[in-house]
Order: structure tokens, then C-alpha cells, then sequence
């Protein structure tokens, strides 16, 4: 008894004070990628990007949805063109506004005023893995423990279609899944909101075209939010969320000291 | 016939010409024989020839030796079956039933050719028929943040007679596709085999590639490369712990475990820019180095979780209410888990001291060692505590490799790979024996690629643990396990 309270006393309040503030990421870590402005004929090497992420229109342009985040890929140029922010916001309502033509990106929309009302202040998904590699999975999970602590905005994860507001899904759906994906998305009650987490999801990842996968969930179901990344950081999976829900107000504050860094 | 005998080390590779092939039946025998003398299957799979056949390779190990034998043997065009070997080596079933799915070759007297990855037909499950016999079926989309996997429990009253696990609904053809993509792709492939066992996955594929090709990365890649997966480790383990803690209901130390995993995490992204280590092994090498600032700062940040996972595992293991949930719950002896060749913390939890680590050296693990945890009696509490001891051993081994990491390049140039070769990399991941295998034709091109997540043997043992218990302790041992559904559907 004694052990569990001075064990409490000792492990301190550990829940992020997000949103606002946001802790600041490791400088490696790979947020929205951006490509340098002014850039237009630089050419491209193809090998170093073998999922097609960024194609030259009248300059080069990368689509978030195949991007894998991975460091590689900023080899596809001969000098400093691509790199990674910082900024750990990328959650979009339309496939399209993934892909990168600006600075600029359209984040993702909030609900419907009638839908919003229906759902109230909770939302109650249902997450389903079609055939993910379990990392965006661990994410969405990660999402529960205390320092992210989901449930404060009244979010949360149900055990049955049939009691959940939505779905979330994961992996690029495996030809094994289709079904049992298909039905799960039937026995939600209307209205009802699919979002789609991880590159795998959106476009099949590193699987995309392969004999055994769909690419993605587009196609199968109707998606209302998109959610890059290999995997998404809780926090942009978070603030996809809170985007939808109209819950993020004003700008994100950085946090300082030791409790404001990951 | 050639040579009889071909022995390798771990991450050899050798000319496909230099392994012997004998008969069928000699090829029973020798297995047979090697497994009664102490050996242990650590791969049989099949391969396309050129001609049409088919052969067939088994890799044995001899743990206390620290060497693997290698042999084979053909499947003529025109025959569509071989003798199976599972009635007298229960551990070749799942290799078998592989082997049966991916080349339509029929194991002969195998007591239950079921599929292991293919949906197209519907599959009778085994039934326990009898007044009051109920069956429970779950999946594929469980209850929780999980991946999909069907579970038929045979029940009688609450007490579970038979488990069978039906698994292949995140079979995405990862072996086929990296046979098929460029090597930029196949590593991308290999990070996305198991999501929670990057590190170790990528490193058996870097391995492979870096003796295909003879290229040897540098002490401090391969320091640097240690580090990623003892954090990898860590970070599983101690989310483990949170996931018991939080399927018995004694919820502080399922709060302070999962913060605890993500410290790890953090790590792994302060190291790589990813929480999982994605982007950090390529072949002939590492992506990202460790300066003094952050050699410090992880020092730093490791003796504050060593402290944390002491406080934390000692509330959880000292609490009678804890143990009384533990105890003597899915025991699997040390007899089961030789005969199914079970492998990694299960194994050495049960008493089996098997450890890639230290019986197939590879690495920074050549030139620091690290002891080895086993606890005897094979039930949740073992697989728990296994949990808490390699965790500790983990941190003291990180301690020890940053107070000194060699120098080197980062990352070495691959040369092309050796025409006609075979090599094989053996990783000790956070669940197990991770064992990735590749072989090139006479243009350097890979043409099989196999890959076996320790997944793949423990599944198995899931089903024996849960044989006479209660329902209700299903979740309970299912966590103390914590296998993965695509490293073993792929």
C-alpha cells in the first residue's frame, strides 16, 4: 500500500500540457518534409525513391500519402532540396491536399456542424489493422498511455463496431482483410467517419502494387481523414484527430525545459 | 556428390555448389540423427531450380558450438510430395506446412497440413465434440489496438481443452517482393516486416547483404547498430510489463511501464529521427552517428530509466495480489519447448538458455558480452520476469558500450553481390531468434529470399499454454507471450 503511494509520489504528473504547448521534437526527427522553393530543373534520381513520392511537375512536387519518411530519399537530389521539419502536423481531409505543390498545406477540416453535433463532446472508434506492420498500430495504442493521455478529450477505442462513431485503419488492407474490413465498416451505425493512418493505408506503403494488398483503403471505403507518416508521431495522429473535431484553437506554444522535449 | 559436410558461422556465406545434397532418405536421417544429439532446426525451406525441381534446405544449429550445418537435397519435376519429419521432429510442422504452400508439395504423414498464410479454401477447424463442449471464436478484428488473427478455443465449461490459432490475414508476400524490388525498396521491405522489430529485422537483412557482398562495416556502425537493438529491446519489454500490468488490473505500474517504453522510444528517435529506428541500418552500415553531447544525454537519460525500471518492477514483482495472478498460469515446460523448438525470452523462461547473442555472436556482441537470463518454471510470472532481468542486462550492456564506442565510418560501400551464393544472418531480436536467409543466381540476383520471425515457432506455444487453463487467462498469457502477426503472415 504504502509502495504504490509513495511510487505515485515519485513518478510525478507526467500528461503533456498539449494543446497548446508542444514539446520539442529530437533535431533527426522527420516531420512534413519540405522541398526548397525557386528549385525547378534539378533532376531527379529515380532509384532513391523507389515508391514514386515525388515527381517533377514545373517543379518537383512530393506526395505525403507514399511518403515513408525515411532519410534516404532526400538523395534523390544532388544538393539540399528535400529535407524534414519540425512540424509534426500533416493530418488532411482530401487525398489531394497530401500532396506537397507549396508551402502551404490545407489541414485537415473540421466535421460537419450536424455530424459534430451527433457525435457530441466523445468520439468512439474502432480500430482495425489491415495488415499493417504493427507500428502505426503501436502508435495509435501509445496514444492511451499518460503522456498523451487520449481519453482527456474524450476519445476513445471500443471493442465492437457496432458501439463506435468511426473507424481507424491501418495497413495497405491485404486481400485477407478485405472482407473482414468491409464488414466491420458495415456494422457501424451512420454517420460514421473512416480515417486513415500510416503510408500503408493511404497508398500501401512500401507495398504498394503488390499481389497480395490493395494500395490503401481508398477505393474500398470512403475516407474522411488522412493521416501520413511510417509511422505518424502520436501527436499528428492527435492533432489530425483534434483538427476533425474542431478542437485546436490558436497557435501551438513551445514548451521549455526538460519537460517540454521527447 | 561432393563434400558431406558443410559447417557455417553466423552471417557466412558460402557457394551454393559447397553444400551437400544427398537423398531423401539420407536427408531424414541426418536431421533426425543431429536433432537427437542436441541440434535444433533453425531453418528448412524450399527453393525453385533452375530446371523445375524443387530443393529442399535444412540449416541446423548446434548452439553450444556456435555453428550451423547446412543441407539439402532434390524434389525431381516430377514428383509432388516428400516424407514429412514432424511425427518424429515435432519442430519441423510449421517449416512444412510452409514449405507445402509456397511449391504445392505434399509432406507425407504430417499430422496436420493446414495452411499457414492462404485464405482460398474454407479450413475446418479441429472439433472437440462432446455434451457440453462449447467453442469460442475470436478474430480476425480482436476486441483491442491489435492485429487481426482468428482464435478457435475447444471449451469445456471454462476450462480450454485445444487452441487453435489461425493467422494470415497481414500476409502481404514480403518474401516474393523481395525477390522482385531493387535493393532501395528491399530495405524499406525488411523495416516493415514487423513494425515493433525494425532494428532487428533490418539488421539480419543489412547482414545478409553485407556478407553477399564481403563488406564489412566498421566498429562503430556496428556499436552504433547494438545500441539500436538493445533499445528496441527495452522498449518492448517494458511495454510488455505495462501490457501485464494492465490485463491483471494493477493499473500504477501499467501507467509508469508505458511511460517507461516511451523513454526508450524517444531514444530510438533522438538516435535515428524515428521512434521505431526506421532509416538508421543500411547495408554497410548506419545512417546516423553519436556525438559526444548525445552520448552524454543518453548516458544520462538510461540511469535515469535504470532507476525507474527498478522502483517500477519492484512494486509489480513484490505484490502478492500481482503474484497471485502470475503464478502457474499457461506453464510450458522445458521438454515442450525443445520438441516445438520455441525460441527467445519464452525459451528462456522455461529454462532453455538459448540466446542468438551469445551462441552465434554476431556484431558489437563478439567483443561485449552479455549475460544471459533464464528462470525455470515456464509460467506468465517466468515470462514477466524474464522481462524485468534481460531489461536490466540491457541497460548495463548500453552503459558499458557508450563509455567507449570504437571508431569507424558510418557506413561502407556494397559491392556487388556474390553470383551462386548463399548467406545466412542470424539476429537475436527482442522476441527471439530472428533468421534471414538469401541466395543469388550466376547473375547476382537475389532469387530467394526466406525470412523467419521467431513469431513463426512461438505461435505454437501460445496454443500449448493455454491447453487446461481457464478462458479468462487467455489475454493474460497471449500478452506474456506478445508475438507478431505480420512477421509471422509476412
Amino acid at each position: 500500500m504504502w509502495g504504490v503511494i509513495v511510487n505515485r509520489f515519485k513518478q510525478k504528473f507526467r500528461t503533456l500540457s498539449y494543446p497548446p504547448d508542444v514539446p520539442s521534437f529530437p533535431k533527426r526527427f522527420r516531420g512534413r518534409p519540405v522541398i526548397a522553393a525557386a528549385e525547378t530543373q534539378t533532376p531527379l534520381d529515380k532509384d532513391k525513391d523507389p515508391l514514386g513520392t515525388v515527381v517533377l511537375e514545373k517543379k518537383p512536387v512530393l506526395d505525403m500519402g507514399k511518403c515513408l519518411f525515411n532519410e534516404d530519399i532526400k538523395r534523390i537530389f544532388s544538393k539540399e532540396i528535400l529535407t524534414y521539419s519540425q512540424d509534426h502536423r500533416m493530418a488532411v481531409s482530401k487525398r489531394e491536399d497530401l500532396i506537397l505543390r507549396d508551402d502551404e498545406i490545407r489541414l485537415a477540416a473540421a466535421l460537419e456542424e450536424k455530424t459534430k453535433r451527433i457525435f457530441g463532446r466523445s468520439l468512439k472508434l474502432r480500430e482495425v489493422c489491415a495488415g499493417s506492420c504493427g507500428g502505426c498500430d503501436a502508435e495509435i495504442q501509445a496514444m492511451s498511455n499518460v503522456v498523451f493521455d487520449l481519453s482527456r478529450f474524450g476519445v476513445q477505442f471500443v471493442a465492437s463496431p457496432r458501439h463506435a462513431d468511426g473507424l481507424m485503419i491501418t495497413g495497405p488492407v491485404t486481400k485477407n482483410m478485405e472482407l473482414a474490413l468491409k464488414k466491420t465498416y458495415e456494422a457501424v451505425p451512420h454517420p460514421k467517419i473512416v480515417i486513415a493512418v500510416g503510408a500503408c493505408a493511404i497508398s500501401g506503403g512500401p507495398f504498394q502494387g503488390g499481389k497480395e494488398v490493395h494500395d490503401g483503403v481508398d477505393g474500398l471505403i470512403p475516407v474522411d481523414l488522412y493521416i501520413p507518416g511510417c509511422p505518424p508521431h502520436p501527436l499528428t495522429i492527435l492533432d489530425g484527430l483534434l483538427r476533425m473535431l474542431d478542437r485546436l484553437e490558436g497557435k501551438n506554444r513551445a514548451i521549455k525545459g526538460r519537460r517540454g522535449k521527447f | 556428390m561432393g563434400n558431406q559436410e558443410l559447417y557455417v558461422h553466423n552471417g557466412d556465406s558460402w557457394e551454393l555448389s559447397s553444400i551437400p545434397e544427398v537423398d531423401a532418405d539420407a536427408f531424414r536421417q541426418r536431421i533426425l540423427k543431429e536433432c537427437s544429439q542436441g541440434a535444433r532446426l533453425v531453418n528448412l525451406f524450399a527453393a525453385a531450380e533452375n530446371g523445375g525441381g524443387i530443393k529442399i534446405f535444412a540449416i541446423l544449429g548446434k548452439d553450444q558450438e556456435g555453428r550451423l550445418s547446412v543441407l539439402s537435397r532434390r524434389i525431381p519435376q516430377n514428383t509432388d510430395s516428400f516424407q514429412s519429419l514432424t511425427p518424429e521432429l515435432p519442430q519441423a510442422h510449421m517449416f512444412e506446412r510452409e514449405m507445402a504452400e509456397q511449391f504445392s508439395i505434399t509432406p507425407v504423414g504430417h499430422p496436420w497440413p493446414k495452411p499457414v498464410r492462404r485464405h482460398e479454401q474454407i479450413y475446418p477447424f479441429y472439433r472437440v465434440e462432446g455434451e457440453e463442449v462449447h467453442e469460442v471464436a475470436v478474430g480476425p478484428v480482436h476486441a483491442g489496438i491489435i492485429e487481426p488473427g482468428h482464435f478457435r478455443f475447444q471449451c469445456h465449461g471454462e476450462e480450454i481443452l485445444n487452441l487453435e490459432i489461425q493467422l494470415g490475414y497481414q500476409h502481404r508476400g514480403i518474401e516474393k517482393m523481395m525477390e522482385e524490388v531493387s535493393a532501395e525498396r528491399a530495405v524499406l521491405l525488411a523495416e516493415s516486416i514487423a513494425g515493433d522489430t525494425v532494428i532487428g529485422h533490418t539488421l539480419a537483412y543489412c547482414n545478409v547483404l553485407e556478407s553477399l557482398s564481403d563488406c564489412e562495416d566498421s566498429p562503430r556502425a556496428e556499436a552504433i547498430r547494438a545500441v539500436a537493438l538493445e533499445l528496441e529491446r527495452l522498449s518492448n519489454h517494458s511495454g510488455d510489463l505495462g501490457g501485464l500490468s494492465t490485463d491483471i488490473g494493477f493499473l500504477p505500474s501499467a501507467a509508469y511501464f508505458g511511460r517507461l517504453r516511451g523513454e526508450f522510444l524517444n531514444l530510438l528517435m533522438e538516435l535515428s529521427g524515428n521512434r521505431y529506428g526506421r532509416s538508421l541500418c543500411r547495408p554497410g552500415g548506419v545512417l546516423f552517428d553519436l556525438d559526444e553531447a548525445m552520448i552524454n544525454d543518453f548516458r544520462e537519460r538510461l540511469l535515469m530509466a535504470q532507476k525507474d525500471l527498478k522502483e517500477i518492477s519492484e512494486l509489480f514483482f513484490t505484490k502478492s495480489s500481482v503474484l497471485s495472478r502470475l503464478e502457474g498460469i499457461g506453464v510450458i515446460s522445458k521438454q515442450a519447448v525443445k520438441e516445438l523448438g520455441l525460441v527467445g525470452p519464452t525459451a528462456r523462461a522455461s529454462g532453455c538458455g538459448l540466446d542468438v547473442r551469445t551462441d552465434y555472436a554476431f556484431g558489437m556482441y563478439r567483443f561485449n558480452h552479455i549475460p544471459i537470463s533464464t528462470v525455470l518454471s515456464g509460467d506468465v510470472y517466468a515470462r514477466a520476469l524474464i522481462r524485468w532481468l534481460e531489461s536490466q542486462r540491457s541497460i548495463e550492456f548500453l552503459l558499458d558500450v557508450l563509455e567507449q564506442i570504437p571508431e569507424g565510418d558510418l557506413q561502407v560501400k556494397v559491392s556487388a553481390l556474390k553470383p551462386d551464393h548463399m548467406a545466412l544472418a542470424m539476429i537475436e531480436g527482442w522476441r527471439g531468434e530472428i533468421v534471414h536467409v538469401a541466395m543469388t543466381d550466376s547473375n547476382s540476383r537475389i532469387v530467394r529470399y526466406k525470412i523467419k520471425d521467431p513469431s513463426f515457432h512461438n505461435w505454437m506455444g501460445l496454443s500449448m499454454a493455454v491447453r487446461g487453463a481457464q478462458v479468462s487467462d487467455f489475454p493474460l498469457c497471449n500478452k506474456s507471450f506478445n508475438l507478431s502477426y505480420a512477421g509471422h503472415d509476412l
